[in-house]
């Protein structure tokens, strides 16, 4: 049985029709890597699976139990965390506020310091308000308030998006540690090479359908797949 | 030119309006920014506070009391409103939630009219708020002194609260963001029920404790709920900070004007949120935040 599994789910935005019968599955301990152009249905997957959009039709199951249908705060609290695409810190708080929101309904809550291991950066910041990071600070927040929460199941939305190099670097080093510390993730990026570089699994999405699916060799493998479905010259 | 003895007096009156103002205001904004909703019932809840207080001290002669068991019974009030009618309107249209709150406050004024008639009512001021302060060369009621210290200890322990409680944590929270709240694993709805209470609480409190120095009658809430509009508009919409220094500016702005000529005092204070809008439209303390 698999950790996570999306079975043939429909999601709607309003009246458009984003995803049709999408099915992923995420073992244990696994990264998988959502790619696809903009509009693929990438975002809206994420957010069917932690709860904030109902799919109309279709199961995700988590240990084999439905949760469709279920809110957020029900998804979370099963171990399920999305950090997404907009960070959505908390401007007025302070980064240990931020922490210490997210810690609060967790069962085995991360000590800061051990998040402070992870991020040093936040460390020097813990008394600094939200709205004061940089984008590069704010992202490691949005990514320690799901470590701090210890998720079983990180969902990772664009978190490479609009980062200077260098600290695209750095967050993929972070990222390539939980995935070896065996830490279950789904991670969506427009930045292919940084996504493949620690995802052990791959689907490519197209209009709100799977289109592909297997390891980033033999996506690498293949160039028509590459351009046709990711828009990705190689 | 008024005289300064007046102008001080004033001065004082403004700064009891104020903190009063701040207080009402406060509840109105941490529940629109908390739940997006826009309170009209807020100024019928201030009056159903200050009949709270009439008819409790009927019954006991410690003020205190009365005002323990009006909170109670405010407390109650809120919560029986937030389940029954108010969290329906959460994913309504703005429009909707201003016709549903607008109308409770409609059915819990004449409510209060049909118990005690539309005339005004008294209630006394506590024993130990009797009399006249002399401060130098200005002699000043007890009681409104005594209100000016009780509400800004009120409004220092709803701050203690939202800046130094989980529960205010949550609140500062989803005053910015309710559905991250969500999926950082709280019951954001659960949160919004203690919200809407505690706003609820603090507006009847302030009626509870303003009820000695005015007529009590079923309307009495209107002009402030008007004027804790204006309020929240200065200070910027759910910014606690920015209700009680709003509350205050405005507090003193009407009673001042009031010394020079009492007709422009609401005017006054018209003109200064136009002001302040057109130079600074998210208000003193308000963030581009939440639509």
């Amino acid at each position: 049985m698999s950790l996570l599994e999306v079975d043939k789910i429909n999601t709607l935005y309003g009246d458009s029709h984003v995803l049709f019968d999408l099915s992923i599955r995420v073992e244990q301990g696994e990264v998988v890597a959502l790619l696809g152009r903009n509009g693929a249905g990438k975002t809206t997957t994420l957010r069917s699976i932690m709860g904030v959009l109902s799919p109309r039709s279709g199961h995700i199951r988590l240990d084999g139990k439905s949760i469709e249908g279920l809110p957020p705060s029900a998804i979370a609290g099963m171990g399920v965390q999305l950090v997404p695409e907009e960070r959505a810190i908390f401007g007025g708080l302070t980064v240990e506020e931020n922490l210490r929101i997210a810690a609060l309904t967790a069962p085995n809550a991360w000590s800061y310091d051990r998040i402070y291991d992870v991020f040093p950066r936040l460390k020097e910041r813990r008394k600094s308000a939200g709205r004061t990071l940089s984008g590069g600070e704010q992202q490691m927040l949005a990514i320690a308030r799901a470590l701090i929460r210890d998720a079983r199941i990180i969902l990772l939305d664009e978190p490479f998006e609009g980062l200077a190099p260098l600290i695209v670097r750095d967050l993929v080093e972070v990222s390539r540690n939980l995935a070896a510390e065996g830490r279950t993730m789904i991670v969506v990026e427009q930045n292919v090479a940084a996504a493949l570089s620690f995802a052990n699994r791959v689907y490519g999405l197209n209009n709100g359908h799977v289109v592909f699916e297997g390891t980033p060799a033999d996506l690498n493998a293949s160039a028509d797949l590459m351009r046709d479905f990711l828009g990705v010259g190689m | 030119m008024p005289s300064w003895p007046v102008l001080i007096s004033q001065a004082f009156n403004g700064l009891a309006l104020g903190t009063l103002l701040a207080l009402v205001s406060s509840g109105l904004t941490i529940i629109l920014g908390t739940l997006g909703v826009l309170n009209f019932a807020h100024g019928a809840l201030f009056a159903v506070g200050a009949y709270a207080a009439f008819v409790l001290l009927q019954y006991t002669s410690s003020f205190v009391l009365a005002i323990v068991v009006g909170c109670g019974f405010m407390l109650a009030l809120g919560f029986l409103l937030e389940r029954i009618i108010i969290r329906y309107f959460y994913d309504r249209p703005h429009e909707d939630q201003i016709l549903v709150t607008y109308g409770v406050g409609i059915v819990l004024v004449e409510c209060v009219r049909a118990a005690f008639g539309g005339n005004a009512q008294r209630v006394p001021v506590p024993s130990w708020g009797q009399g006249a302060t002399q401060m130098g060369f200005l002699i000043y009621p007890t009681y409104r002194l005594q209100l000016i210290a009780i509400i800004a200890g009120l409004l220092l322990s709803l701050y203690l609260v939202l800046y130094r409680t989980s529960m205010g944590l949550v609140v500062r929270a989803g005053i910015e963001n309710p559905g991250m709240v969500g999926i950082l694993g709280i019951n954001v709805r659960r949160a919004f029920l203690l919200v809407f209470a505690i706003g609820v609480v603090a507006v009847g409190l302030a009626g509870m404790l303003y009820a000695p120095v005015v007529a009590v009658t079923p309307d009495m809430g209107a002009n402030f709920m008007a004027q804790s509009f204006v309020v929240i508009v200065l200070g910027g919409l759910g910014s606690f900070p920015g209700a009680v220094i709003g509350g205050l500016i405005a507090g003193e702005i009407i009673s001042l004007t009031s010394a020079f000529n009492s007709s422009y005092s609401e005017v006054m204070l018209y003109a200064l949120m136009a002001v302040l809008l057109i130079m600074r439209p998210q208000g003193l303390f308000g963030s581009e935040g939440r639509a």
